[in-house]
């Protein structure tokens, strides 16, 4: 576990940061331009990776648990996502036999 | 702490009870327990509790007003879910089981007192609301509605999370405690991590409370939802949205109000543009209503613009006031909905001869939604507005009076369906359980609104 924080610390903070900030964005960008649902999903999932990698590096460098027990959190969360979202998109799918947002548009204005 | 504890054990039971076929016994039951949750909440009152469970959650006089409010208002929405889901179809227990755990997501959310604790709580009500939203599993609308909720609820966690994580990126804890303190022991030496953060939980926040420009799912979500459902939505979880919000802001972010009181700001009056203007070209009730929360939430947000010692208290009158007349609104929308099949303005003609009890009582709810004086809605915008007015924001306030007055023009205009436009109808039958809930609402928004007193200065 030592050699671990080590190596995550042999690199500079900022740079975990620019990376779980590009993360983000790509989840970001993912749920606003594609049409597909479960990409959009899978695009949710990587906004939460994102802040999963963020949390465990900040944690390796300040020696606090609470970030990584906060990751555990997330990870629970992001498992009963899938679980009620695959559902709601399985109920979508045999109500229209398709996956994509365009077809929700029964309700408008 | 024993609210949380008996709501989540009654979760279980109830779920128990359907495994056995007790249906009869489902809402006696589920009444009752959430009748001694509220008591365990009110037992807790001014006994100066200090943060349990190793700092995790403090079960102090604003978290027992706002686990009361949900309560009530949770038991009076069940009230009217007799015959309900029963309609929709053989799995009843699971319907309430859902409802009440969301509502110890709810309790969770108005207690915390670490950052884990706001996300687990916010994340229990959530999913818990996705479920709800889709529970009529063959109706499109309904369908559409819980897909949309998953999808922005889903997005707007990333946002809160990554705030959440930048936060702990310069601070190094999730405690309120140590938050507030590293705001208030070196103002000048803040990270902008710490900023960043602030402004990102700032988003997830306003999508949970459906405030422009973060609002655009919500009328979506509560037109597509069953409307006990939204019902619940649109009081409960808006309340405890809130709730948690301001939890936030007071205790940790107060000392950096200069960063982000014009971010809010700005949200505040273009929400309640958004809200108000849209909410008059709607011929749909339950739609206006949903648009009508929208103006509310940004009335709402008044209490956090002004931040202040009167604040918590603002917020909790102005939730109660709105809380009961919509869901006086609510259960005529379903007794309606019962009759005509249909919730456009239309089928409210003439319901004033043929039910005079029943419009009566929406007239006054929906008086108190627009803020008219001797209702408790006027209250709730009195405190909001003078709250603002002390602070010097003086074109906020002229701003909210102006969409105050657009308000009461598309409030009325189903009164005027009630009493103006007759045509022949049949009466509207009223079941017992409605009218014990019409009955308590209506004593809140006219007591509340002629003896303010009686709930002034409780926070």
């Amino acid at each position: 576990m030592e050699h671990i924080t080590k190596a995550i610390q042999g690199i500079p903070l900022n740079h975990y940061i620019l990376l779980s900030a590009i993360i983000f964005s790509i989840g970001v960008i993912g749920v606003l331009i594609r049409r597909n649902a479960i990409v959009i999903f899978m695009s949710v999932e990587l906004m939460l990776n994102a802040v999963n990698l963020l949390l465990t590096a900040f944690s390796a460098y300040s020696g606090d648990a609470a970030g990584q027990v906060f990751v555990f959190f997330i990870m629970a969360l992001a498992a009963a996502e899938v679980a009620i979202g695959l559902a709601i998109i399985v109920m979508i799918y045999r109500n229209t036999n398709s996956i994509d947002i365009n077809v929700l548009n029964r309700l408008k204005w | 702490m024993n609210t949380l504890i008996t709501i989540t054990v009654l979760a279980l039971v109830v779920l128990y009870l359907g495994l056995f076929k007790a249906k009869t016994l489902l809402l006696p039951v589920t009444i009752g327990g959430l009748l001694v949750a509220l008591t365990n909440a009110l037992l807790q009152w001014n006994q100066n509790n200090q943060p349990v469970f190793k700092g995790m959650m403090q079960y102090d006089n604003y978290a027992v007003a706002f686990s009361a409010l949900a309560i009530s208002s949770t038991i009076l929405i069940l009230l009217l879910s007799k015959n309900y889901f029963e309609k929709i179809s053989e799995h009843v227990a699971e319907y309430y089981t859902i409802i009440l755990f969301s509502l110890a997501g709810i309790v969770v959310m108005v207690s915390y007192h670490n950052l884990s604790m706001l996300f687990i709580g916010i994340e229990i009500m959530s999913v818990s609301l996705y479920i709800l939203a889709g529970i009529k599993k063959n109706d499109f609308r309904s369908n559409e509605a819980a897909l949309k909720y998953f999808l922005m609820g889903a997005f707007s966690t990333g946002f809160l999370l990554f705030g959440i994580a930048l936060i702990y990126g310069s601070v190094f804890s999730f405690d309120l405690e140590v938050i507030k303190s590293y705001v208030s022991l070196n103002p000048t030496k803040i990270s902008p991590l710490f900023y960043s953060g602030i402004l990102l939980m700032l988003v997830g926040l306003l999508f949970k409370v459906g405030a422009a420009p973060f609002h655009f799912w919500t009328p979506d979500v509560y037109d597509g939802s069953p409307t006990i459902i939204t019902a619940y939505m649109s009081t409960v979880v808006k309340t405890a949205g809130f709730a948690a919000f301001l939890r936030l802001f007071w205790f940790c972010f107060a000392p950096l109000q200069p960063f982000w009181m014009p971010v809010i700001l700005i949200i505040t009056i273009v929400t309640l543009f958004v809200g108000n203007i849209t909410a008059l070209y709607q011929q749909s009730f339950k739609r206006m209503l949903a648009y009508s929360s929208i103006s509310h939430a940004g009335y709402m947000l008044f209490a956090i613009v002004a931040l202040g010692g009167n604040s918590g208290y603002g917020i909790f009158i102005y939730a109660l006031a709105y809380s009961a007349a919509t869901i006086i609104a609510f259960a005529t929308l379903m007794l309606l909905q019962n009759q005509t099949g249909s919730d456009s303005f239309d089928s409210f003609n003439g319901l004033a001869k043929r039910n005079p009890f029943l419009a009566f009582v929406l007239t006054i709810s929906m008086l108190s939604l627009a803020g008219i004086p001797l209702t408790a809605g006027f209250i709730g915008k009195f405190v909001m507005f003078s709250n603002a007015l002390s602070q010097y924001h003086i074109w906020l306030v002229v701003l909210a009076v102006v969409n105050a007055v657009i308000g009461i023009f598309y409030y009325l205009r189903v009164v005027v369906a009630m009493y103006f436009k007759p045509i022949d109808r049949s009466e509207v039958p009223v079941p017992a359980y409605f009218k014990i809930v019409l009955l308590v609402s209506l004593a809140v928004t006219i007591a509340v609104g002629v003896y303010p007193a009686l709930v002034t200065n409780l926070i």
